[in-house]
């Protein structure tokens, strides 16, 4: 029997393999920031151990950066100490960094993709969840504690259980203002936060091939919201372009072996998944959260559920938990829905495409007076790249903040924060309760929505303008 | 880290589904460089309420904590699992914990156990009952047990031999160093480097 794509990888990095026991899996790239490295370091100077490869390692600085006056030194005294930290621990270990400030700084899954040293069939971690970001290029690539950052600088490998696969099968193709970010909310939303708990998923079909890199790395950047640690897309044609030219991208005849061997990495005809999914891209339309997980989605034109019609008592409770946390009720369209800010960018929808892609639908006019709306380009380059296209303007013109590059509101770690009660339409991958800042509420949107809804006030999409 | 073999204690009711690292430990507790002091941050939001469950004064001595299904989704900070065991938690059971907190868990030696979701609904009920009901987790028996029940759970022979050494996944992957170095000569001479920086 034929071997899946997932399959492939693994066992094509598998450097020790007991009955019994976890595969030891090589690493291929390590991925560090600042807020999940310190703990490991300091394990390290412990146990009086080294890097053991600085040349499959790097470091940048992005979960609790500032995004405002960044050639100044951090206000926060805290924030300044975990960046310093870093710094200081990548000299001592001779870690390449990007600081702040640095062409190549910015959030740590944008910025591996566009050095290219994310290639097909590597495997890539970092201490950061969204990690599976990288598995658009067909790559393995997951989140890990760390405990596990720590083993990886010490030995360039991990002791892991294999996980199972899981097909999600997505043919036809998206209608006009429908984005790979409609199709992962849809996809989280059917099989629920904890449906690819153990799996990796292998994203397939038409409407998958249809889409660009960067929409691609949308849908694999949120796996682990549906509970799956990976999930990939085979490389092709599309693949191969993108990576070709980028700095850390093989040349010459190295180009050449690396495309034959990259062209390899399919999922076998023959290859059996452990479980498969089908979703029709043709049916589907723009998603927007309503509740507190990732899951709790529903097309835009849909109204808030009654948490009555919920069968299962679980998810009974937790919708009624979370209409009560984002003070909606049921029945209440989902377009009469007010917004205070608008949040633009993150790991997921923070590229230079998601930013044209919303820019396009806000030239010339002007948001709504009763929001805000917050543009973070995912990096420096990408700030710099939309700044030569003139984006910004476009951007500061209709009333918005530009702001330098970082994870930012994402996460709400630097001062870029939600006030309790304060609603928010975010490009970014997680809804769940404070996480943009304590108190405040969250709606996931595609960037085409998040343009639509600060022109309008209220949640839209471009075809409702 | 720490031998686990078997630990008794009383047990606390967290009736919620989902419940995400964001909830464990809020990310404007993830700033700290060690990995001490985070039982402030341990549902930081949650205990505001003077209702919340490790609010209530039965549950202050609580070892164990008796989770709804879904537990530890969403982001990959290991200080959620430092947040727990530094609030003196010793055992979380669940009817499903996600993978990356979970994997977390058990390089720190906090114990994850699966239950079904009824047998999780039944240790509620007793514990919401009397407070102070004595439960006994025995990975070597790999048994929960209390007031005469005894239930069994699963887990991988090899996690769990090292939970019970107190085995530390650096150390037992030195012992086969020489096998990495063996791998990494036959790498393939395309795949990227970060140095020197091109």
């Amino acid at each position: 029997m034929g071997k899946t794509l997932a399959e492939k990888i693994w066992s094509e990095h598998v450097v020790s393999s007991t009955a019994g026991e976890p595969d030891l899996l090589y690493i291929d790239l390590h991925l560090i920031h600042e807020v999940t490295s310190p703990q490991a370091f300091d394990g390290l100077r412990l146990a009086n151990r080294k890097v053991r490869r600085p040349d499959l390692t790097i470091a940048t600085e992005d979960h609790n950066v500032p995004t405002l006056n960044i050639d100044k030194p951090i206000a926060d005294p805290v924030s300044k100490l975990q960046v310093d930290t870093l710094r200081k621990n990548c000299v001592e270990f001779g870690v390449r960094l990007h600081s702040l400030g640095d062409v190549d700084q910015g959030i740590v899954h944008v910025v591996g993709p566009q050095l290219g040293i994310t290639q097909p069939g590597m495997t890539i971690v970092c201490g950061d969840s969204h990690t599976s970001t990288h598995g658009a290029f067909g790559a393995l690539a997951f989140g890990i504690g760390t405990s596990e950052v720590e083993h990886v600088l010490a030995t360039q490998t991990l002791p892991l259980l294999r996980p199972k696969t899981m097909a999600i099968n997505v043919e036809g193709s998206l209608k006009a203002g429908v984005t790979s970010k409609d199709i992962i909310l849809a996809v989280i939303a059917k099989i629920g936060t904890g449906g690819g708990q153990g799996y990796i998923l292998e994203y397939r079909g038409s409407a998958i091939r249809e889409l660009s890199m960067e929409a691609r790395m949308t849908i694999c950047n949120m796996s682990i919201e549906a509970g799956a640690r990976a999930g990939l897309i085979a490389p092709d044609q599309t693949t191969f372009d993108y990576v070709k030219g980028k700095p850390h991208a093989p040349t010459g005849a190295e180009w050449d072996l690396a495309v034959a061997y990259w062209k390899t990495l399919t999922t076998d005809s023959d290859a059996k998944f452990d479980k498969e999914v089908n979703l029709n891209a043709d049916e589907l339309a723009p998603f927007v959260t309503w509740g507190t997980n990732p899951g709790q989605g529903l097309p835009l034109s849909a109204s808030v559920p009654n948490p009555s019609d919920f069968g299962n008592a679980e998810d009974r409770g937790a919708a009624e938990r979370a209409l009560e946390y984002m003070d909606l009720k049921p029945g209440t369209p989902l377009k009469s829905i007010k917004v205070d800010t608008v949040f633009l960018g993150s790991c997921t929808n923070g590229r230079i495409e998601d930013l044209r892609s919303a820019a396009s639908i806000i030239k010339g006019k002007k948001i709504a007076s009763s929001l805000r709306l917050l543009v973070v380009p995912g990096s420096a380059r990408v700030r710099l790249q939309a700044e030569s296209e003139g984006l910004d303007k476009v951007f500061l013109d209709a009333g918005a903040e530009w702001r330098s590059a970082g994870c930012s509101m994402c996460l709400g770690m630097n001062p870029d924060q939600l006030k309790p009660g304060e609603r928010a339409a975010s490009t970014s991958n997680r809804n769940f309760e404070g996480r943009q800042g304590k108190g405040g509420r969250t709606h996931l949107v595609s960037p085409l929505v998040a343009a639509a809804t600060a022109l309008k006030g209220t949640l839209a999409s471009p075809a409702d303008l | 880290m720490e031998k686990f073999i078997k630990h008794s204690g009383s047990a606390l009711p967290l009736r919620r589904s989902n419940v995400d690292t964001d909830q464990i430990i809020p990310a404007v507790y993830l700033k700290r460089i060690t990995k001490s002091g985070f039982e402030d941050g341990l549902f930081a939001a949650w205990r505001n309420d003077p209702s919340f469950v490790l609010n209530q004064p039965q549950f202050k001595n609580a070892t164990i904590l008796v989770a709804g299904p879904d537990f530890g989704t969403g982001s990959s900070r290991e200080h959620a699992v430092w947040a727990l065991q530094n609030y003196g938690f010793k055992v979380v059971l669940s009817s499903r914990f996600a993978d990356i907190f979970r994997g977390n868990s058990q390089k720190m030696g906090l114990l994850t156990v699966i239950l079904t979701q009824d047998e999780i609904e039944n240790i509620w009920q007793t514990i919401e009952k009397s407070a102070d009901t004595q439960i006994t987790v025995d990975l070597e028996s790999k048994t929960v047990s209390y007031e005469g029940k005894t239930l069994t759970f699963t887990i991988d022979d090899y996690t769990r031999w090292r939970l019970m050494e107190g085995l530390d996944d650096i150390g037992l992957t030195f012992t086969k160093i020489d096998e990495v170095s063996k791998f990494e000569e036959k790498r393939a001479s395309f795949k990227p480097k970060t140095l020197p920086i091109l």
